[in-house]
């Protein structure tokens, strides 16, 4: 039976970005939905009815939520090609554990500062702390070339994402990644390189066009 | 070589408690060490020196953090006893989906319960029943959330039974009234030896609540 396969995403969600990394790295074929997230489609309400949230993959028929876990629904379903996970056990933990990281970590830094207003103490202390967590995963990554070591991996998919979000970070706080994490910077720009990622990123200009219209809807100056 | 297996942990911590259940499932010896976690001590600040937290486990030196990571690394390194995750990946999707949605919703909303009064605790405990609605439906005639046999989902949300009575005694509501197939599960999972040897007295919990109301200033 050949493979169904579709993705509710929404152009510029991170989280939306891994799904479609993991996707080109195996080579699958599928039908990419776009949702309007303030009017969210009821088929996506029906595939996704806890959280109502974009990624959702639909494999024939059967819905996968959460990207973390649909990209390791994808790696272990395509599992001939370019594997994602170590195959070790205890290599795989270490990969979830920073996956992990990036979500409970990481991520809440983009929604706090791109909704600071750009003067003020909220901000300061926010670029503060995520540069610091940005350098712990620097640490990880230390002199490997991704991630996963010589390959690109479950953890540099996770991450990598967040890179189109960089841009509008550094304008709304004035700051640059690459002067406090210029590898972390580095091994962005080499995953860029791959067109899996190329090719699932937008463009970062695109996604300050964006952050600009939601900081205005939301009155942050 | 003979496996060395170490678990830094809390007594009362629900976290805690899943990778004892898990160990229990797989038969697996270990030494137990009980962590002050108002004075961490320095084996457990080298051995996650990222999130400084319990539960950890140190499998031959090595550490694996964040309870999920270490049920799921559990099942996966002591493969041919009692398997916790499915085979299927689809199946194994879903009891992960599951698992997650009872960290990011019933652990939070539980806390809530406890922590407030007022209507903002009147808000917590609505919320909390609808997320054990959800589970409740997930499960469904089931005997457990992994089917016939006790499973991955199961040994995620059965800690927080043992924290039950605490969340019924502060917030003045009965669990039992509004999710009783949930309430029989928790009794059919305890009466596994894996989980009653490995969850704590409920009572106990209560009193350790108290204690912590005490220091939070809630009253």
């Amino acid at each position: 039976m050949a493979d169904e396969v579709v993705l509710l995403d929404f152009w510029c969600s991170p989280f939306g970005m891994r799904v479609r990394i993991a996707l080109a790295e195996k080579g699958v074929e599928y039908q990419c939905r776009e949702e309007n997230l303030q009017d969210k489609s009821p088929f996506l309400l029906q595939m996704n009815p806890i959280h109502k949230k974009i990624p959702v993959l639909i494999h024939n028929e059967k819905p996968i939520c959460e990207s973390l876990i649909i990209v390791q629904y994808i790696d272990e379903i395509w599992k001939e090609k370019v594997p994602l996970l170590p195959s070790d056990p205890y290599q795989r933990a270490h990969a979830r554990f920073w996956a992990d990281y990036v979500d409970k970590k990481i991520y809440h830094y983009f929604r706090d500062i791109l909704r600071s207003s750009s003067e003020g103490e909220e901000l300061e202390k926010n670029k503060k702390e995520f540069i610091e967590e940005l350098k712990v995963l620097e640490v990880e990554l230390g002199d490997k070339p991704y991630f996963g070591g010589d390959d690109f991996g479950f953890v540099d998919v996770s991450f990598v994402t967040f890179y189109s979000w960089f841009y509008a970070m550094e304008t709304f706080g004035n700051f640059k990644v690459e002067a406090e994490c210029p590898k972390l910077i580095a091994w962005a720009k080499r995953c860029m390189q791959k067109e899996s990622v190329a090719k699932s990123i937008p463009d970062s200009l695109k996604i300050y066009d964006f952050a600009v219209q939601i900081r205005k809807k939301l009155g942050v100056e | 070589m003979a496996e060395e297996v170490t678990l830094l942990d809390f007594w009362a911590s629900p976290f805690g408690m899943r990778c004892r259940v898990a160990l229990a499932e797989k038969g697996v010896n270990y030494e137990y060490k009980e962590e002050n976690l108002r004075d961490k001590s320095p084996l457990l600040l080298q051995m996650n020196p990222v999130h400084k937290k319990i539960p950890v486990m140190i499998h031959n030196g090595k550490p694996v953090c964040e309870s999920l990571n270490i049920v799921q690394y559990i099942d996966e390194n002591w493969k041919d006893k009692s398997p916790l995750l499915p085979s299927d990946p689809y199946q194994r999707s879903q009891a992960r989906f599951w698992a997650d949605f009872v960290d990011k919703k019933a652990y939070e909303m539980g806390t809530k319960v406890w922590k407030t009064k007022g209507e903002e605790q009147e808000l917590a405990k609505k919320d909390f029943i609808e997320s054990l609605k959800l589970l409740e439906g997930e499960l469904g005639d089931k005997p457990y959330f992994g089917g016939e046999a006790f499973g991955y989902v199961d040994v995620t949300l059965i800690p927080f039974y043992s924290w039950f009575y605490a969340y019924e005694t502060c917030g003045n509501f009965s669990i039992e009234a509004a999710c009783p197939k949930l309430i029989s599960w928790g009794k059919r999972c305890m009466e596994k030896e894996s989980v009653s040897k490995s969850l704590p007295d409920p009572k106990k919990i209560y009193e350790f609540i108290l204690q912590l109301k005490k220091v939070f200033g809630i009253e």
